[in-house]
């Protein structure tokens, strides 16, 4: 993405979290920003992207983009990193180090928690990195605070030495609202001091730097007391006094206009202290977090008695339906009548893959085989293992799928004997943490054939760039992974290495057909574009000849949403049997002519759609 | 208590459900209101739901719309409408497009696509304006210019006037050049008119 010229200091602007989170990122004059996508927190580095001054990277995967900014924050320059929240799962080998080390340039990670799981496998508080690796946790509530924690973020770092973790969630990364900017202020880095006893973590310089963390922690406990990101508002309806950060403070505001609240701004370390003065002010006091009872936790363990988790739901967004009735029902009023209609039932509209997508073909020749085991990944094709293919069998984390694959093969029980074990994954998951798996397979021998899907993007987060499409962040050409030749330097044998055309599905399945039976690894290379990048080209669209189609519903099963039904039918067959019939149209304006539906259509009664011109009508 | 509107705007990915919703917003915006712009959308992209929430006023904390307190729903897709409508407060009304979007779980037979989706929210006690707006749109020569109808659609409901969301909606193709700009004025005076005469005939 090119660099734009940014919006004059004292803009009134309407931004999401995330890109408020940028413009701060930006204005406190960060050298280096590191991330791999991931949803809700994607938009934050593709935003910094477009600003001037800064080096922005897609990394191949989180751990990889926290270890490139602690880099540059010993190099002495300010640096950010951000991720979705199970981002640092992968990172914090890392930062579980790295809060020993500390940092000379101000070091910023912001997480994103999907609470709710708009687009996540699992539902995780980051706010626990902080209490795990001892650093200081900010939780802004809206996106001018994203912005103004942002900055603040970066002096405490610089102040205190210590990374920072900015915990944002998907109401705060994608909600949009407005954000007053302020200026950048440009910084010379302090340049990189060799300092082994503090840069080279042996047990002999860990030892020693283990004491200065804890004391890191009294004077940051100390700071958390004293800080105006933590605020005491006091209310006249001293019945329940609320404790709580991030989205949840707005929702209480809005539901207890009157009630005395502490909004914890830095929320870690917890300043008992202030929770104490809320305290004094109450009968009871409810801790309103998302989505862990962490805070209280430790006001439990303070001997404060608070409420939380007991009277509100452990899982998802404490919204304003979720919270009136809990407090309604602990004081003991008549729970608020919301004159809510009851919802309407509708059929579940469940996200498909996009029209003409390569991973169609795949799935479809999956669900034809028989007697498979398929390990899944993350990515788009995930979904395969929804209607109509119903084509895959597990997905747990990415990469996920290698090591699983080989775990079913080495455990498989009497019953399974003959099952084929197949593992499919994405381009982007197999380089974030797949190849790994991949050489534990090959160096385990394992019988395992793998669909490395090769749709040069990265699909499921909006097709950013990868090293296997050979393109940067900023769209500039950059080397470009040979997967092939990958998997052949992992040690899978060459002649078991083949690349096909996904849209060929007598090609596909036969590769598919033959290798299963081979037993030792192979991998099947995709090498299709996803549809929605600039790599992909349209050709003419298809349409039904209605006379022709027979209403086999063969067609349909690719899972293709160009094709629609338009009536149905039964059949008696000669044998007696009762069969449904669908006949379908394409909606051609969105047909992008990638020809797989058509190939399983005996009647051939899908043909090159010809556009009828008025003009020609008149002439007929 | 009424001091905060709250608009719900409804769709599936890819229709532009989130873009309108952003004009709303900054229609309110340029009136001096502060707003709140969120979304439900899991993984819109790929033809999943979606609802948009905007809530504007003096002051907005929550960016979510409790369900029974919005008080336009407006529908880019028939069933999406009876999916949401329970957001709607009472006095509330749905200015839904008629359009018709069946998914593969449809197509696949395995659930049915409601026969009348407009009709069952009235009998279900909904007030709902109904249009075309593809038709609307394809009638102005460009199946595009549907969302530019669907905030046409809304100009009429809104509590401040029509003129301000015309200029924003307009404001978003002056790079276009002045044809595109005309089209749309064109397109927004329809989605307007169809709502307007869609309540005269109800009334
Ligand atoms: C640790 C982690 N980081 C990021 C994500 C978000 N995410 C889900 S799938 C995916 C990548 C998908 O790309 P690819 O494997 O190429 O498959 P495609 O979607 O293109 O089919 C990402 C980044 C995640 N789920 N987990
Ligand atoms: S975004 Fe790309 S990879 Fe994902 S479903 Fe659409 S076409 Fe397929
Ligand atoms: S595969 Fe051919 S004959 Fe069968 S439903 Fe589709 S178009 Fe009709
Ligand atoms: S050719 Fe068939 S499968 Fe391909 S995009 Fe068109 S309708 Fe979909």
């Amino acid at each position: 993405m090119a660099a734009v010229m940014p919006a004059p200091a004292a803009s009134r602007l309407l931004m999401s979290g995330n890109e408020a989170v940028a413009r701060a990122v930006w204005e406190s004059g960060v050298k280096v920003a590191a991330a791999y996508p991931g949803t809700p927190a994607t938009e934050m580095l593709e935003e910094i992207s477009t600003y001037p001054d800064v080096y922005a990277e897609w990394s191949v995967n989180e751990k990889v983009s926290l270890e490139v900014a602690i880099g540059a924050a010993f190099a002495g320059s300010r640096s950010f990193c951000c991720m979705k929240h199970v981002g640092m799962n992968v990172a914090s080998d890392a930062l579980m180090t790295l809060t020993l080390t500390g940092v000379i340039g101000g070091l910023v990670i912001a997480i994103a928690d999907d609470v709710g799981l708009s687009s996540s496998q699992n539902e995780q508080d980051s706010r626990f990195w902080g209490r795990f690796a001892h650093l200081p946790v900010l939780e802004p509530a809206d996106s001018q605070e994203a912005y103004a924690m942002t900055k603040v973020a970066f002096d405490l770092s610089e102040r205190f030495q210590v990374p920072v973790i900015l915990r944002m969630t998907t109401r705060i990364n994608h909600v949009k609202a407005l954000v007053t900017v302020g200026a950048r202020s440009e910084r010379a880095g302090a340049g990189f001091k060799k300092d082994p006893g503090r840069w080279v973590m042996t047990p002999a310089g860990a030892v020693k730097r283990i004491p200065l963390m804890f004391e890191r922690d009294v004077e940051l406990r100390k700071l958390a007391e004293e800080s105006p990101l933590n605020v005491l508002e006091n209310g006249s309806d001293r019945r329940v006094g609320y404790i709580t950060s991030g989205t949840a403070y707005m929702h209480v505001k809005e539901c207890f206009p009157e009630a005395p609240v502490l909004k914890l701004g830095l929320s870690c370390p917890v300043p008992v202290e202030r929770c104490r003065e809320l305290a004094a002010l109450v009968d009871q006091v409810v801790v309103v977090e998302e989505v862990e009872p962490l805070v209280e936790m430790e006001l439990k363990a303070a001997g404060l008695a608070v409420l939380g988790k007991d009277i509100l739901p452990r899982q998802g967004e404490l919204a304003p339906h979720v919270l009136k009735p809990a407090i309604a029902r602990l004081l003991g009023e008549p729970v608020p009548e919301m004159k809510v209609a009851p919802p309407m039932p509708v059929f579940p509209r469940p996200p498909t893959m996009c029209v003409a997508c390569p991973h169609l073909g795949v799935y479809y020749t999956l669900s034809q085989v028989k007697n498979l085991t398929i390990s899944g990944d993350i990515g788009c094709y995930t979904l395969g293992a929804g209607h109509p293919w119903n084509a895959l069998d597990t997905c747990i984390s990415m990469g996920a799928s290698m090591g699983i694959a080989l775990g079913l093969d080495k455990g498989r029980g009497e019953a399974d004997k003959d099952k084929r074990i197949l593992a499919v994954i994405g381009d982007s998951t197999f380089l974030h943490m797949g190849m790994q798996g991949l050489l534990d397979i090959v160096y385990n021998k394992g019988n395992v054939t793998i669909l490395l899907l090769d749709n040069r993007a990265v699909g499921m987060t909006g097709g950013q760039n990868n090293p296997g499409n050979g393109y940067d962040l900023y769209d500039n050409a950059a080397p470009k992974v040979d997967f092939a030749k990958l998997c052949e330097s992992l040690g899978v044998k060459k002649e078991r290495i083949h690349t096909v055309d996904p849209y060929q599905l007598p090609v596909l399945f036969k590769t598919i057909r033959d290798e299963i039976k081979v037993p030792e690894v192979s991998v099947i290379i995709t090498d299709q574009p996803c549809v929605l990048t600039k790599a992909y080209h349209k050709q003419r669209a298809y349409a039904v000849i209605d006379d022709k189609c027979t209403g086999c519903g063969n067609c349909i099963e690719v899972g293709c949403p160009a094709i629609h039904v338009t009536r149905r039918g039964k059949e008696v067959k000669a044998s007696g049997r009762e069969v449904d019939l669908a006949f379908v149209r394409i909606e051609t304006s969105v047909c992008t002519g990638c020809g797989l539906c058509l190939q399983p259509c005996a009647p051939d009664a899908i043909v090159h759609y010809e556009p009828v011109s008025p003009i020609r009508l008149v002439k007929n | 208590m009424h001091s905060t509107t709250n608009i719900l705007v409804v769709g599936i990915g890819g229709q532009g459900v989130m873009t309108a919703t952003e004009i709303l917003a900054e229609a309110a915006i340029a009136l001096g209101h502060d707003a709140k712009k969120t979304e439900v959308a899991g993984m819109a992209q790929r033809g999943g739901v979606v609802s948009s929430h905007l809530r504007f006023g003096k002051k907005v904390l929550s960016p979510q719309i409790t369900p029974g307190t919005a008080d336009v729903l407006l529908g880019f897709e028939a069933a999406e409408g009876m999916r949401w409508r329970h957001m709607l407060r009472p006095e509330g009304i749905a200015l839904m497009n008629t359009a018709r979007l069946v998914p593969p779980v449809v197509e696949l037979g395995l659930y049915d696509y409601p026969e009348d989706p407009i009709a069952a929210m009235k009998a279900a006690g909904t007030r709902v304006i109904a249009f075309d707006a593809t038709t609307i749109a394809l009638d102005l020569g460009d199946i595009r210019l549907g969302n530019t109808v669907m905030l046409g659609a809304i100009a009429d409901h809104l509590p401040f006037s029509a003129d301000v969301l015309q200029e924003c909606v307009l404001q978003r193709f002056r790079r276009k050049g002045e044809q595109v700009v005309d089209q749309n004025r064109r397109a927004f005076e329809a989605g307007r008119a169809a709502v307007g005469e869609a309540q005269m005939a109800a009334a």
